[in-house]
């Protein structure tokens, strides 16, 4: 809804190629397929949504026409001579900055900014679209698809995360926060550091280079809040830091601070939850 | 196998970030630099396949003088030489980078032998552009898979194991090929004293391409505001626990 928004910003008819136009999914024919669609319809732009998906094909797009692609763009302006915004270092920066192209192709972040109602619904006109594809645009194609495993609280969907950093000390510590996570039927993660020095399996991290995740609450034990961490749960409704050093970065991005060991707090609120019970 | 990793030095941001003067990068007086972290696991995945097969591992960087740095690091943790396109600290833009780090891929084949395989990282941490690695495999006519959490030699082709929603996507391509990791692919190790010991007499060949004008042209950065309030603080220590579930309960999560 984010790209719908800004691609309105153009005024022009909306034209939509589906990212599953090639099954099974072949990101090469999709990029193909787009140039071709893009040339046929002589479009003033591509957009596409800043998904893994959506970045990865249209940088195929922007490799295969010679043009070049601004990933994660949040504003950008039709008649000011190719100005946009887009997020850089996990959302942390924005940045402003000049696209060169005579079509510009463009990512939109999703959950990034407020979608302006536009008519709904929207009126439909499918057309048929045939081209033929080359061999070398199908070499890259899903061949299989592997379930994950199920059980436990998903850390994207979970509605409490209590996540250790290095204030945790070792993969034994880590103990206290899945007995808290596990009374609030939450999920557990961690910072960077932890994943790095093997305690916990990647697939916990929060941040940047791990997973970004909006829960109703954070509660963040023996992490500072570097701005690695902060970009996976800035979008938490509530963040609750439990941090012995009151004058950690986390403290300014919290809602809540607890100031103290996490051993020793963290058992605390288990044992005044089960009392409350 | 001869294997590529192409990696980019990136400051160390800690807890707040602060701009230049100019604010057009970051300020990184008082800052580390490491690799990028998507690329610390293809600089140690490459090192993996080398030592299992045989051949030969070659980092490359398109950056400041000082990026030897991060070259360095990478030979300690195991890769065999080094690729330096030197610049004078000013961004490149994707297409720019992308474009020089082709001609240098040619120019070492033309010497020494084509790539079986060539690592990037799914994007940078700093500029995040997603897309030298897909733009390097388009100019260089090989397939390349993106944001890969497994990669598997198996004889002439490669399988890649890309996260998505509820599991992963499998694809399997042929050799010569490229792929972008992410974190996660692997543990990477640290570096020993004996590696890094090796790693200051191996070899970085060096050039200095030239910047063609950005096509994404840099104009400015800005800091994303933080809630920035400061936390309210329910107390210090274990005496803090009736508050902190009293804040639950207000909340509606017990």
């Amino acid at each position: 809804m984010e790209m719908l928004t800004l691609a309105r910003t153009f005024g022009a008819q909306l034209h939509a190629v589906r990212m599953d136009a090639a099954q099974p999914f072949a990101p090469d024919a999709i990029a193909a397929l787009l140039a071709l669609v893009a040339d046929d319809l002589n479009a003033s732009a591509v957009l596409a949504a800043g998904t893994d998906r959506g970045n990865d094909v249209m940088a195929r797009l922007a490799a295969r026409t010679g043009l070049p692609f601004a990933a994660n763009c949040v504003v950008y302006r039709t008649g000011d001579d190719g100005l946009l915004t887009r997020l850089r270092w996990g959302d942390s920066l924005w940045e402003t900055a000049r696209l060169h192209s005579r079509r510009p192709i463009i990512t939109v972040p999703p959950h990034t900014f407020p979608i302006q109602d536009g008519p709904l619904p929207i009126e439909v006109d499918v057309k048929p679209f045939i081209a033929r594809l080359e061999a070398k645009d199908q070499l890259v194609r899903v061949s299989e698809h592997i379930p994950a495993a199920a059980g436990g609280v998903s850390l994207t969907e979970a509605k409490v995360v209590v996540s250790g950093g290095r204030g945790v000390g070792s993969k034994e510590g880590f103990a206290i926060i899945e007995e808290l996570a596990g009374l609030l039927g939450g999920a557990v993660g961690c910072s960077r550091v932890v994943t790095s020095a093997g305690w916990r399996p990647h697939a916990d991290q929060v941040g940047q280079t791990g997973t970004k995740i909006a829960p109703e609450l954070y509660i963040a034990c023996g992490i500072s809040g570097a701005t690695q961490h902060m970009a996976g749960c800035r979008n938490s409704k509530r963040i609750l830091a439990i941090n012995s050093d009151a004058e950690a970065p986390i403290m300014a991005n919290a809602d809540y601070a607890v100031i103290g060991d996490l051993k020793e707090v963290v058992p605390a609120i288990s044992a005044e939850i089960r009392k409350s019970r | 196998m001869k294997v590529l990793v192409c990696v980019k030095r990136v400051p160390f941001t800690g807890g707040k970030m602060v701009l230049a003067p100019d604010a057009m990068s970051l300020e990184t007086k008082h800052l580390g630099f490491t690799i990028s972290p998507h690329e610390e696991c293809g600089v140690e995945e490459t090192v993996r396949i080398v030592e299992a097969q045989g051949g030969e591992s070659v980092v490359l960087t398109l950056g400041p003088p000082e990026a030897v740095e991060q070259l360095r690091d990478a030979m300690a943790l195991g890769i065999d030489r080094a690729i330096h396109l030197q610049t004078d600290g000013q961004e490149w833009d994707p297409q720019g980078t992308a474009a020089a780090i082709v001609e240098a891929i040619q120019a070492d084949e033309a010497a020494s032998g084509p790539f079986d395989l060539i690592f990037f990282g799914n994007e940078s941490a700093d500029s995040g552009g997603f897309q030298v690695g897909l733009r390097v495999a388009y100019a260089l006519g090989r397939p390349c898979v993106t944001g890969l959490k497994k990669v598997t030699v198996e004889g002439s082709q490669v399988r890649c194991e890309q996260e998505v929603e509820g599991g992963r996507d499998v694809y399997v391509v042929p050799l010569p090929a490229v792929v972008t990791v992410k974190e996660g692919l692997n543990l990477p190790r640290y570096p020993s004293v004996p590696g890094r010991l090796r790693a200051a007499r191996k070899p970085i060949t060096t050039t200095t391409p030239k910047r063609p004008a950005s096509r994404l042209e840099l104009m400015r950065l800005m800091v994303m505001e933080g809630k920035g309030k400061g936390a309210e603080v329910l107390g210090t220590g274990p005496s803090a626990a009736p508050a902190v579930v009293e804040m639950l309960r207000k909340a509606g999560l017990l």
